[in-house]
């Protein structure tokens, strides 16, 4: 185990009633990409608004950088770098004049802004448009430089904030490259996503739902631990009838609807002449069986609704 | 301090170009007061002359038709005609056609020969309360003179040797010799534009950052409200500076206003009055969530009580003592005294230090209130 960027011990924050991030705990090694996932309203921005030291803690702690962020979070300010979800740059401003702002506002010195400019001009691909206003230049430009303006000063945690929404599948893949060369570099990458096949890049994913951490751990990991039965995956006409058949049935242990073909978790050692059966005796015809690795979306599907049920 | 300035540079920088880019909100803010003054000069007008007046004289004699002159031969007063008809009378002031009619009754030069009071019947269009007491103001002195000279003959022909006014009444106007409206208003069409577009300006550029998101980036970056504030500030006051020069040099042009005391003062105080509005504008802007909103309230802060509480158009001194009481938080009215002290009167600070320090306690209460809400966003 390497040394750890950030600590995060019994962190809660409430507002009034509700309880936004309850008592959570982890670590984030130096260097990983961290990959924090989670629904809409599951905790995910509270979590990252503490970290950044814009928001402070009802109980709890936690040290980014070394820096506590209830007590200095000026100095984690100054070692972090954030890209938030929405675009925040200035699209009245040039790309040119957004760069020197921030490196003006993180206190570049005049040596070391040439370097880091053309540094950023490169990444984001911006050579020849560097003075076109923000606003006008496409999607993926826009990122890279809403991400080159958030690590212009070469912060040691970079925090990233649903980075990939909204852009082209080929931008999303040259983006996560970006991300792994910065991790490669030894800055530590703080990620949040929707999309889980970009999780699969993280060295370590954590999964909150509603306030708690449900699952960490590695891909590999969360795939074998936390899933203790074997996966299928079948194809079928009316998948919504056929989950409804199979739910109630004692030996399915998990069912659920993956666009048009169904996943089925189950330790029953004839599972396929099993769910045939089923099936034809509810006038179904299964065109597809085979057995398949359980992917993220199966292991996330599955934590949800056993926190769920739980919590029930 | 020099830390503070560092970061302070890129803020105001930046602002800058912002606010250069926006073409059209430039010129607004640099063109409008001075057309405003313009506009305003001319129509806020509350001197009386040329007033349209009838008479009916049913004496015709030569001490009438001299008493009658001696309003026609004025600026104030313009001859609608002689009537023939005292009926006439109603039908023309009904349909506004004369403000004011003299009735000189048959028996008034015989009366007057005679040496005794003879009366005169003045009629007064009062559907404007403010013209028809200046105008009853008017008629009275004229009269008055009227009355006077009449006297005077009168003693001469009996022989009286004493014939002296006891009083002789000279009278002579300070500061404003000609009593012009644009005068007086000036200095105050200078506080009610500035309180606006300085107020206006610095509510939209923050609530901007907030409804762009820009503000997100701001918020996570080692910047701290105050440098914040400033930055954003400092292009705001140096434009509302110019507009204001604008606005003193048409005011010259066209109403002749000159600055009688001295410009440093005029410029210190302005300074003063600017920070105040702009911390007003900051308050509004944590309060308002989007670009409307914020000019909803900013420009309801601003335009009426400005104009109605400042003392602007209206004397605080004759006002109810609770509104009089309000007036106190409607910063433009110290603003104001202070600068028909500089401008008209030409005075020193020592005549207005204590309108200065209210500002000064009215700019600091409202900033410190921003920056304590500004600090609730995390910055």
């Amino acid at each position: 185990m390497g040394e750890s960027a950030i600590t995060v011990k019994n962190l809660t924050r409430r507002f009034g009633d509700f309880t936004a991030v309850n008592n959570i705990n982890f670590e984030v090694e130096k260097g990983e990409i961290f990959g924090f996932l989670g629904a809409n309203g599951a905790g995910k921005s509270t979590t990252i608004r503490m970290l950044c030291g814009i928001l402070s803690s009802t109980s709890g702690t936690a040290e980014v950088g070394g820096y506590d962020i209830n007590e200095e979070p000026e100095m984690v300010k100054k070692h972090i770098g954030y890209m938030s979800q929405k675009f925040s740059l200035y699209e009245d401003l040039t790309a040119a004049q957004n760069i020197e702002f921030y490196a003006g506002v993180y206190g570049l010195e005049n040596s070391h802004f040439d370097e880091r400019y053309r540094w950023v001009i490169d990444m984001a691909g911006l050579s020849g448009r560097e003075h076109s206003l923000t606003g006008e230049l496409p999607g993926g430009w826009k990122q890279r430089l809403a991400l080159g303006c958030a690590i212009l000063h070469e912060p040691e945690i970079v925090f990233l904030d649903e980075p990939t929404g909204g852009v082209d599948p080929i931008s999303r893949r040259g983006f996560w490259d970006l991300i792994n060369d910065l991790s490669d570099k030894g800055h530590t990458i703080f990620v949040t996503t929707h999309y889980l096949d970009e999780a699969e890049y993280c060295n370590t994913i954590m999964l909150i739902h509603a306030g708690n951490i449900v699952a960490g751990g590695s891909p590999q990991e969360l795939k074998t631990d936390y899933i203790e039965y074997s996966m299928y995956e079948l194809e079928c006409d009316n998948v919504i009838d056929a989950m409804e058949s199979l739910r109630t049935k004692n030996w399915v242990e998990d069912v659920s609807v993956f666009g048009t073909s169904l996943h089925i978790g189950t330790n029953e050692e004839e599972a396929e002449r099993k769910v045939r059966e089923e099936l034809s005796d509810a006038g179904i015809e299964v065109r597809r069986f085979e057995r398949i690795i359980p992917s993220l979306e199966d292991v996330f599907v599955h934590l949800v609704q056993e926190d769920k049920r739980i919590s029930r | 301090m020099n830390k503070l300035f560092k970061k302070l540079k890129p803020i105001v920088k930046k602002e800058f170009r912002q606010v250069i880019r926006d073409r059209r909100t430039l010129a607004v803010l640099l063109f409008i007061p001075a057309f405003l003054i313009t506009m305003f000069g001319y129509a806020l007008n509350f001197d009386v002359k040329h007033i349209i007046m009838a008479v009916y004289d049913e004496d015709n004699s030569k001490l009438s038709r001299e008493y009658a002159r001696s309003f026609i031969h004025t600026e104030y007063f313009d001859l609608y005609g002689y009537l023939n008809d005292r009926d006439q009378i109603d039908n023309l002031m009904g349909n506004e056609v004369i403000q004011v009619a003299l009735v000189i009754p048959h028996d008034f030069s015989n009366y007057l020969i005679a040496g005794k009071e003879s009366k005169v019947q003045v009629i007064i269009d009062g559907a404007n309360s403010n013209t028809a007491t200046t105008v009853n103001g008017y008629v009275e002195a004229f009269t008055g003179d009227f009355s006077q000279k009449i006297m005077l003959k009168t003693f001469l022909k009996t022989g009286s040797k004493a014939a002296v006014m006891p009083i002789d009444f000279r009278p002579r106007i300070w500061f404003n010799p000609e009593l012009k409206s644009a005068k007086f208003l000036i200095p105050g069409l200078i506080g009610f534009i500035l309180m606006i577009t300085a107020v206006v300006s610095t509510a939209l550029s923050i609530v901007r950052e907030k409804e762009r998101n820009t503000i997100e980036q701001i918020l996570v970056s080692p910047v701290n409200p105050l440098e914040l504030v400033i930055g954003k500030v400092v292009p705001y006051i140096l434009i509302s500076l110019i507009a204001a020069a604008a606005v003193l040099l048409v005011g010259n042009i066209l109403f002749d206003v000159v600055v009688n005391g001295s410009y440093l003062l005029l410029l210190l105080v302005t300074l003063i009055f600017l920070v105040a509005c702009l911390g007003l504008g900051i308050l509004i802007s944590t309060a308002a969530e989007t670009q409307q909103t914020a000019f909803m309230m900013a420009t309801m802060i601003t335009v009426l009580p400005t104009f109605i509480l400042s003392g602007f158009v209206f004397p605080i001194r004759n006002m109810p003592e609770i509104i009089q009481a309000i007036t106190y938080l409607v910063p433009a009215r110290y603003y104001l005294v202070a600068l028909r002290a500089i401008i008209l009167k030409g005075v020193g600070i020592t005549a207005f230090w204590d309108q200065i320090l209210y500002l000064i306690a009215f700019g600091g209460l409202v900033l410190s209130v921003s920056i304590v809400r500004l600090r609730k966003w995390g910055l």
